[in-house]
Formats: C-alpha cells, sequence, structure tokens
C-alpha cells in the first residue's frame, strides 16, 4: 500500500542559517585547535620556567659544599629553599649525595635517580613520583678533585607539580579569554555580513513571493549582485519568451474570431438566399459567388495559421544556417504562382554567390511566398524574385511593374499593422504582417523601394559570416 | 611425673605466656607525659599535642561540650617525640592519631612534605593568612611570641633588656651578675628550642654574638619552659631567653617581668595536621574548624596562646613582628648538615668548659 505520507516537514534552513552554522563550526575547529596550542606552550613555558628554578636551587646547593679535612661539608643555604619555595604549594624533595651514592644530607633516603644515561655531565631533568604524587627533579653533579677528596657529589632537586600546572592553567585562560571574545565579535561580525550580503536575495524572494502569477514583466535588476542577474537575466528572458508566446496566441484567437466572423457569416447568407432563389440563373450565379467566397476564406485561413506558426517557430525553432537564394528559387519552383495567376511572367533573379543567413528555413519561405503572392494579387507583371547581400544584410525581394501599394498601406507597414491590415477580408496586410513578423523574429526588417518603373518590397536579415555557407 | 615437676612446668608456661602478653598486648607509649579525656561522646578523637593541658584546656573542653558525640582524648607530648611517633605512624609502624598539634612548626612542615597529611579545605581555613597555612594540609592555629623574661627584683630597671643588643651590652658590662644566672632551651631536647635557635641564626647576625656571651658568662640550656619559668621566678635565673611568651604569661609570678624584643621577635605559630590515615579524619576536621573559629580563637587570645597585634597594647612595631611562615624553607631547619651545624656552635657554646 501506500507509504505512510511523509511528516509535515519544516521549513529548509535559511542560506543565512547555513552559512552561520558554516562559521560556528569553523570558528569552534579554530577554538579547539588554539586551545590546544595554547595549554601546549602553557606547560612547556611552564616546565621551562620552573626547571629554571629547579636547577637554580640545585646549583645553589652545589656551590655551598666545600670538603674539609676530607669529609664533603654542606652548608645547605637558605637560599635555595627559598627559590624552590617560588612554588608555595608544592612539596619539595632534595639529596646531596657523595660517591657511590651514599646521602649526605637529604630529606628522603629512598635514592631517587635520573634513568640511566651517558653521564652528559650537564644537569639532568627527570620525572619521578614524590610521595605518591608526580613531579619533576634535576639532578647536578659537582665532581672534586683535592689533595683529600676525588669524585663527584650528585645534587637531586625536586618539586611536585603544582605551581607548574596552575602557571599553565593561568597562561591558557590569559590566552583564550580574549580568544574567546574575539570568537563571540567574529560570530557577530559574519551574522551582520550574511545578513547584509543575503538581503537582496531577500528582497527577491519576497518580491517573487507577493507577485501576480499572471504577471509575466521582467523584474528589475538594478543594483543586485552579478550572481542574482545572471540568473534573473535568464528568468526575464523565458518569462519574455512565455510572454511572448501568450500574446501570439492571443493574435490568433483574435485574428481568427474577427477575420473568419463575417466572410463565414456572409457564406451563411448567400446560402440563405440561395435556398430562397427559385430562379436557376440567379441560384447558379450565387452558387459561383459562394465557391468564389469560400476559396478565398480557405486562403484566409491558410495566412492565418501560416502567420501563427511562423511567430511560434520564430520564438522555437533552431537558427540554422540559410541560403535566401535556394529559398527564392523554392519559391518559383514549387509553383504556386501557377495557380494563382496562371498567365503572369514570373522571373529568379539570383547570383552565383551565397546570400547566407541564420534563420528557420520554413519561417523565411512563408515569407518569400506571401511576398509573392502579394505581388502577383496587386502588383503588375513582369514580376521577379531574388536575393543578394547589401553589405551587412542579406535581402530577399520581391519586385513587379507596378506603382506599389497605396501610401495609406506603406505608412502602416512599419507600425505594428496586422490586425488593422487584416481587417479586410482578402487583404495583403495579413501577408505582410506575416513578413513582419519573420522579420522581427530574425533581426531584420522590411523595406519599401521604388526602383524605376516599379515596385519592390525586400526582407532584409543580418548576413552570416560566409563560413555558414554548405560546401 | 611428680607433682613437684608439674609445677615447675606450670609456672615456666605461665612465665611464656606473661612473656608474651608483655610483648603482644598494645602497651601505652613511653613518650607521652600527660592523658586527659575530654568529653563523654562515643567518638574518640585522639588529638597528639605538644601544648601544656593545663593551659589549653579550656578551648578542648569547650570544643567537647559543643560535639556532645565526641571525645576527645588529649595526649601531651613533647615535640621531638611527637615527631618522631607522628612519622612512624605515617609509616604505618604506630597508631596514627586524628589530630597532630605541635609547636614544632619544622617537624610539621617535614611531616606534610612527606605527604603525612590529609588535605582539608573550608572558609575557616582559607581565610588564615599564608604564612599560617600550607597546601591545605597545614594550619597555624597560635600566634606566640618568643619573649626574653626577667627577675624583676634581681635586676634594676635600667638594666632591663629591651633589644637583643641590650641584653649583649648587659653581659657584657656584668658579666658577674649574669654568671650562669642566663638560662635557655636546650636545642638538642626542644623541638621548639630549635626552631627558635634555626630562626634567630637566619634572622640575624647577633645569633653568633649571642652564643658566644652566652658562653662567656655560662649560661645554662636546659628543659621545658615551665621549668625556666619557675627558675626565673625563683630567683635561679636573673633571665631566660627565648622562652615561649604565651607560658610565661599563663603561669609567671608577678616579680617576672616579660619583654618583647624590640629589634626583631619571633612568632611561632602552633600547627595543626590531620594525619593521612586519621581514624576519625572528620572529626578532626570539625575540631579545626573550631579552633579557627572566632570564639575559639578569643579563648586562645585569653588564654595569652595569641600574641595581641595592637602595637598600642604590646610596645612592638608590627614591623618587628617575624612570624615563622609555614613553608618549605622551614625544611631547612631539620636539614641533617644544618643541625649539625648548629649543634656544633651550640655545643661550643654550652659545654661545660666554655667560658
Amino acid at each position: 500500500m501506500a507509504d505512510p505520507a511523509p511528516p509535515p516537514s519544516a521549513l529548509p534552513p535559511s542560506l543565512a542559517t547555513r552559512v552561520l552554522k558554516a562559521v560556528l563550526l569553523i570558528l569552534l575547529a579554530g577554538a579547539l585547535l588554539v586551545a590546544g596550542a595554547t595549554l601546549y606552550n602553557g606547560r612547556l613555558a611552564a616546565r621551562q620556567s620552573y626547571d629554571r628554578i629547579l636547577l637554580g636551587a640545585a646549583q645553589d646547593i652545589a656551590a655551598s659544599i666545600r670538603i674539609q679535612s676530607g669529609r664533603p661539608l654542606v652548608d645547605m643555604p637558605v637560599s635555595a629553599f627559598e627559590l624552590l619555595a617560588q612554588a608555595p604549594e608544592d612539596r619539595i624533595h632534595y639529596a646531596v649525595r657523595g660517591p657511590g651514592g651514599t646521602l649526605i644530607t637529604g630529606l628522603d633516603e629512598r635514592d631517587i635517580a635520573p634513568p640511566a644515561r651517558g653521564g652528559g655531565g650537564g644537569p639532568e631533568f627527570f620525572d619521578d613520583r614524590l610521595n605518591g604524587e608526580p613531579a619533576r627533579f634535576v639532578r647536578v653533579t659537582r665532581r672534586f678533585a683535592e689533595r683529600d677528596f676525588s669524585g663527584g657529589i650528585s645534587i637531586t632537586v625536586g618539586q611536585t607539580l603544582r605551581a607548574r600546572q596552575a602557571m599553565a592553567l593561568g597562561l591558557t585562560r590569559d590566552t583564550l579569554l580574549p580568544m574567546l571574545l574575539a570568537g563571540l565579535a567574529l560570530l557577530a561580525m559574519s551574522w551582520v555580513v550574511t545578513r547584509s550580503a543575503l538581503r537582496p536575495l531577500e528582497a527577491l524572494s519576497e518580491d517573487l513571493a507577493q507577485r501576480d502569477p499572471y504577471d509575466l514583466t521582467p523584474v528589475p535588476t538594478e543594483g543586485l549582485p552579478r550572481e542574482l542577474t545572471v540568473m534573473l537575466g535568464a528568468m526575464n528572458r523565458f518569462m519574455g519568451r512565455l510572454d511572448r508566446q501568450m500574446e501570439g496566441m492571443r493574435h490568433l484567437i483574435s485574428d481568427a474570431a474577427h477575420q473568419l466572423r463575417t466572410p463565414v457569416a456572409a457564406i451563411r447568407v448567400q446560402a440563405e438566399a440561395m435556398q430562397d432563389q427559385p430562379d436557376d440563373t440567379l441560384r447558379a450565379r450565387s452558387l459561383a459567388r459562394l465557391l468564389a467566397r469560400t476559396r478565398s476564406l480557405g486562403a484566409l485561413l491558410d495566412q492565418l495559421l501560416s502567420r501563427a506558426l511562423v511567430s511560434h517557430r520564430g520564438e522555437s525553432a533552431p537558427r540554422a544556417p540559410l541560403d535566401l537564394r535556394e529559398v527564392a528559387l523554392e519559391v518559383v519552383e514549387r509553383g504556386d504562382h501557377e495557380l494563382l495567376a496562371p498567365e503572369a511572367e514570373l522571373r529568379l533573379e539570383i547570383g552565383e554567390d551565397p546570400v547566407m543567413v541564420r534563420a528557420d528555413a520554413f519561417s523565411v519561405g512563408e515569407a518569400a511566398k506571401n511576398l509573392l503572392v502579394n505581388a502577383l494579387k496587386h502588383g503588375a507583371p513582369p514580376i521577379a524574385i531574388g536575393a543578394e547581400r547589401r553589405g551587412t544584410e542579406a535581402a530577399l525581394w520581391v519586385r513587379d511593374a507596378g506603382p506599389g501599394p497605396a501610401p495609406g498601406i506603406a505608412a502602416r507597414l512599419g507600425q505594428r499593422f496586422e490586425r488593422s491590415a487584416a481587417s479586410r477580408e482578402d487583404s495583403a496586410g495579413l501577408g505582410l504582417a506575416i513578413v513582419a513578423s519573420v522579420a522581427a523574429a530574425f533581426g531584420g526588417r522590411v523595406a519599401l523601394e521604388y526602383p524605376e518603373g516599379g515596385f519592390r518590397i525586400a526582407l532584409l536579415l543580418p548576413a552570416a559570416p560566409q563560413e555558414d555557407a554548405p560546401e | 611425673m611428680t607433682l613437684r615437676q608439674l609445677c615447675t612446668w606450670l609456672s615456666a608456661l605461665l612465665c611464656v605466656l606473661l612473656l608474651a602478653m608483655m610483648f603482644t598486648l598494645p602497651r601505652p607509649a613511653a613518650a607521652q607525659e600527660r592523658v586527659e579525656t575530654f568529653g563523654a561522646g562515643a567518638t574518640r578523637l585522639i588529638l597528639r599535642s605538644t601544648t601544656d593541658i593545663d593551659i589549653i584546656e579550656p578551648v578542648i573542653a569547650r570544643f567537647a561540650a559543643l560535639n556532645p558525640d565526641l571525645s576527645v582524648l588529649y595526649e601531651q607530648w613533647g615535640s621531638n617525640n611527637l615527631y618522631n611517633n607522628s612519622r612512624a605512624a605515617c609509616a604505618g609502624r604506630a597508631a596514627p592519631a586524628d589530630a597532630v598539634l605541635s609547636s614544632g612548626a619544622h617537624q610539621m612542615v617535614a611531616l606534610v612534605n612527606a605527604a603525612c597529611a590529609h588535605p582539608y579545605h573550608s572558609p575557616a581555613t582559607a581565610a588564615l593568612p599564608d604564612q599560617r597555612r600550607w597546601r591545605d594540609e597545614l594550619w597555624g592555629i597560635t600566634e606566640e611570641p618568643a619573649v626574653i623574661i626577667y627577675n624583676t627584683e634581681a635586676l634594676a630597671a635600667e638594666d632591663v633588656p629591651r633589644t637583643r643588643f641590650a641584653l649583649l651590652d648587659l653581659m657584657r658590662k656584668k658579666p658577674e651578675l649574669l654568671r650562669s644566672r642566663i638560662a635557655t632551651y636546650d636545642i638538642e631536647d626542644s623541638g621548639l628550642g630549635y626552631l627558635f635557635a634555626h630562626a634567630d641564626s637566619l634572622e640575624a647576625t647577633t645569633f653568633g654574638a649571642m652564643l658566644e656571651a652566652f658562653s662567656r658568662v655560662g649560661a645554662i640550656a636546659t628543659c621545658c619552659s615551665l621549668t625556666i619559668i619557675e627558675g626565673v621566678s625563683e630567683g635561679r635565673y636573673h633571665i631566660a631567653y627565648n622562652v615561649l611568651g604565651s607560658y610565661a604569661e599563663a603561669r609567671a609570678a608577678p616579680n617576672v617581668g616579660i619583654i618583647l624584643p624590640e629589634d626583631y621577635t619571633l612568632m611561632m605559630s602552633r600547627s595543626l595536621m590531620i594525619p593521612r590515615n586519621a581514624p576519625h579524619a572528620e572529626a578532626a576536621q570539625r575540631l579545626l574548624d573550631f579552633l579557627l573559629s572566632p570564639e575559639a580563637q578569643g579563648q586562645l587570645a585569653e588564654l595569652g596562646l595569641i600574641a595581641a597585634t595592637d602595637p598600642a597594647e604590646t610596645s612592638l612595631l608590627p614591623s618587628a613582628r617575624r612570624l615563622i611562615p609555614l613553608s618549605p624553607p622551614l625544611l631547612l631547619a631539620l636539614d641533617r648538615s644544618t643541625r649539625e651545624r648548629l649543634f656544633r656552635l651550640w655545643d661550643e657554646a654550652f659545654s661545660p668548659d666554655a667560658g
């Protein structure tokens, strides 16, 4: 059966929380390292200082030894004990031993000796236990070569470790306390920095949360960090495309509604009139008109769909290298014009060099077809179609010997004219609208030119480099 | 076997048994001088002390009254014997006491240094000055001066020595008056006497001159505070040097004058230690806290065991008070070579053929 419903999970952790957690972790790791290092250093420092005291005391005692009538005498100096009392809470051990280890003076019969080593002659420090407590010792040896006494006298001085440990702890505490304060300050600062760095993101997410889900206008990107600008740019492009496709769909629907309603109504009226027409000749004439109207309605539908397709492909179809000469050639070879105007003469004017653009072949083909159909319908023969390169632009043009469109239509060609121009049932406007939208989709324009004795309309697209030409 | 033979046998057996009993039965240690029991509580706290029972009795009685569950067995010891007994107890060779209170500060420091003491910490011990505390294992209970006493009848007012220098001058000027009339502790018998002599030897160069002068006038080294004080009172001695001021105060007859030397006055602190293996350490801690309480300190001050610190009362400048601190340097006093040296000097001064 179905898994039990997952428990309602809390909100995922915020970016700020994650950053702060990481900072806290880093600080803690750092603190542990520093504490360890400080403790080590503190112990080392304490060991060195108190080792010096031990050595000083031992050397004090060593200096006080003298030989009197063949016997070592120790004038035990009080200064040695006062040195050792620098660690006031620590127990003391001392022993002065003659050759062979006989105790000359000392606190303890037990011989606390350093671990056997090659007698280097210098002071030997070592750790041992003193009455059950860990302690530190030093042994120095003073050698005598008198007439009546010869040999080494060893002085061992030791001390328990309380003062050392207290000093190490004190040093560590004195170091760690400021470090702790610094750590807290760092934490507070990283909190502030993180908050301020993430503020644009928070503002943005708040903005997005409050946005109308149908609002496809671009999100403003001024003053935002670069990372966000990239992300927002992509989102804005996506929303723009979505917006244009929605727009195209709306246009298609409203065009279809607008343009199909009148001819369909006219066909219905004519069919009804035919139904009531008793006269056969009149009825035959009506039938012919009805047929013409339905054909024209078919052409209109074609164009509507073609425009919708072009506008859809302009957004979505990939751009591929395309030779405009081939487009012109294909239009001529398809021979649609022979159906439309069998008597018209059509010439193809193309050069040797390829005329390359980057565009969608279907859309450009539709545009060329519409240009040609317009010329066949409204222009005067002879009609020519051609492609050429004009500097940085590539042109696909259709020329006829007529005067060109009426100035009113020509003036509207540069605007968003398609709907007003297409309001007539059989207009050139819709065809030109297709051309205009292809031009817009691939970054080009439509140009109306009036050469000697005729009219020429051209679709100008940015020329692609020659390398794109097929081999 | 005849009846006679049997009798001989039996008596021999009895003898052996008696001998065995003599060796195995615990015998009271020969060294202790007096024993007194205070209170009747079930737990018996053994306090070994060098302090004269007659002097400290009110304080111990008060403690026993405040703690009805305890009874205090007070054993009075000589300081050297007490030290040897405590060392033996520390090594497990003798029955340990529950608390040891001794005037031999150097011996107590040595016992603590040898890890024979039990640590304890309380607000009362924390309030003690550093000089009267070591390692939270040794606590100075009293503050008693080492004084010069004199017989007021034997010494003219202008001859009374207020300082050691005055005493030296007096011995030089009037040797006949003082011949065999000066007494001091025998340092070989008395741990306290040795401690004072040791402190003197560290404190000032007058020590050598003093020994020399003692030697010239044939000073007497003898035992025990009370004997010396009585001797001064009775006129056997005119002057006694380094006598424990508290005893002099408590015991002195009206004809005994007390001088706190104005160059410096040594102050000794009777110190208390709880042996590491004390059977009733908790009771001993109660005793310690009681002895440091304001009530007991007040009692001790009345008994003369805590010298007044007010200069107006004692005519002693604070800078002249030299409290012998309970700290590691006191170990020097027990050092074998130091003792040998001091004893040698002492013997030279006090040997019968000296002077």
